[in-house]
């Protein structure tokens, strides 16, 4: 079963398109990180998956069945926390909880509370009081309240200082061991994304850029330094992600089609999931230096 | 019981650098047949990592022998890596150090010392292959 699957799914806002042409099948069980530039489509994408915004065109499907804005049975099976991680100032977090059992017939009160007395937030505190990476917490724990199938969260951790968003990172992580829970989570913060994530999104100008499993991502793809004038021929048998020059040197992330090309004076080296990243959202290569075939060898695939 | 540390600027991948370090405490005896691993669960909460890297890293040390599952308990070390001379470790450990204050005492920085040791260790281990 796949947590979110989408076929030619389109969102427009009055003439512009938020989201194009977007195909993809995630797997349930993974932690999956989305990525891309503001303004790429992420929080349409997010909200159409949770209920809260119906397609332009195409379709989506949640844990194998309509998304909650059609089905609303399916809104007990998700769990949702958005970019601003709502919560009722006023309310005491006792109140919260309250609230949190009354509206999802799955609540698990126990767990909830186990859970705040288990990060020190107290239950009688105003929600208001609290600090961000409490508020944060408390937001979690909320949507971990209702026991859900897909957690889906939107830039959870953009205001965080980096020991709240270590604590918020530490809880996510401890439910998804559990087992039974796929996470679908935005963030610009890629080494965050490359310590939690073992699936990736990158959307771009509302279109998917690249999806898939991490592991396979980071597998297909390397990083190439060496003679400028040589660097068309890559682009021959691999596909040029992204290249940079400086004086007579091009360094160009590569995805390869084949097995990696053996080049004699070029390095090779395998690429970090940040440099994936943002290979991808620089965008296409400026055009390549002639190619000139003469100095390079390629082992036969 | 082992406790995971993680190297951002180490280049590996974070599954790689647990299966080193189990591999490294059992090389050591800090690991020894019979011990548990931390559970999935606990080097997540501790590390923030995702659950999947932890169970990648434990099946390759399955795969080698090294640890096994038991069902509702957890990883178990089955095997030690100390070696026969595993005896000898204190003292040799007492001999480098000794070695070590004098090459510091002859005025040599870290990268010297570096530098040192491998060619040396290149040198003695390309003797006993030949």
């Amino acid at each position: 079963m796949s947590a979110i699957e989408t076929d030619r799914l389109e969102r427009r806002y009055g003439r512009r398109w938020a989201l194009r042409d977007c195909s993809l099948a995630v797997p349930a069980g993974r932690v999956v990180g989305l990525v891309g530039p503001n303004g790429a489509g992420k929080t349409t994408l997010l909200h159409m998956a949770v209920g809260l915004l119906a397609p332009t065109a195409g379709s989506i499907r949640v844990l194998g069945g309509l998304p909650p804005r059609e089905r609303p049975g399916q809104l007990r099976r998700v769990g949702f926390v958005a970019q601003d991680k709502p919560l009722y100032r006023g309310f005491r977090v006792a109140d919260m909880l309250r609230f949190g059992a009354k509206l999802n017939p799955g609540w698990d009160q126990d767990q909830a509370v186990q859970r705040l007395s288990r990060l020190g937030i107290p239950l009688s505190q105003r929600a208001g009081q609290l600090s961000g990476g409490q508020q944060a917490q408390l937001a979690l724990a909320l949507a971990l309240g209702k026991r859900p199938e897909l957690l889906v969260l939107d830039e959870p951790v953009a205001n965080l200082d980096p020991l709240a968003r270590r604590e918020f990172l530490q809880l996510l992580m401890g439910e998804a061991a559990q087992g039974g829970l796929s996470v679908v989570l935005s963030s610009h913060l890629v080494a965050d994304l490359e310590r939690i994530c073992d699936y990736l999104i990158l959307l771009a100008a509302g279109q998917v850029q690249l999806v898939g499993d991490a592991d396979d991502l980071l597998a297909e793809h390397r990083m190439f330094a060496g003679p400028r004038d040589q660097a068309g021929l890559l682009g021959r048998t691999h596909t040029v992600v992204h290249a940079s020059y400086t004086g007579r040197q091009a360094t160009l992330l590569v995805r390869l089609r084949s097995p990696a090309p053996d080049l004699a004076s070029w390095t090779v080296r395998p690429v970090s999931l940040e440099e994936l990243v943002l290979g991808y959202m620089s965008g296409p290569p400026p055009a390549q230096a002639a190619p000139s075939l003469s100095c390079v060898s390629e082992v036969p695939a | 019981m082992i406790e995971f540390q993680l190297d951002p600027r180490s280049g590996l991948p974070t599954y790689l650098q647990l299966v080193h370090q189990v591999r490294q405490a059992l090389r050591l005896g800090l690991l020894a047949p019979g011990d548990q691993l931390p559970t999935a669960r606990e080097v997540v909460e501790k590390l923030a990592i995702n659950p999947n890297t932890v169970l990648k890293a434990y099946r390759e040390l399955e795969r080698d022998g090294l640890v096994a599952p038991r069902q509702g308990l957890g990883t178990f070390v089955e095997r030690s890596l100390a070696g026969a001379g595993s005896a000898a470790h204190p003292k040799l450990q007492r001999e480098l150090s000794s070695w070590l204050a004098a090459a510091r005492e002859a005025g040599l920085d870290l990268e010297d010392v570096e530098a040192l040791f491998r060619a040396a260790v290149r040198d003695s281990f390309a003797e006993g292959v030949a």
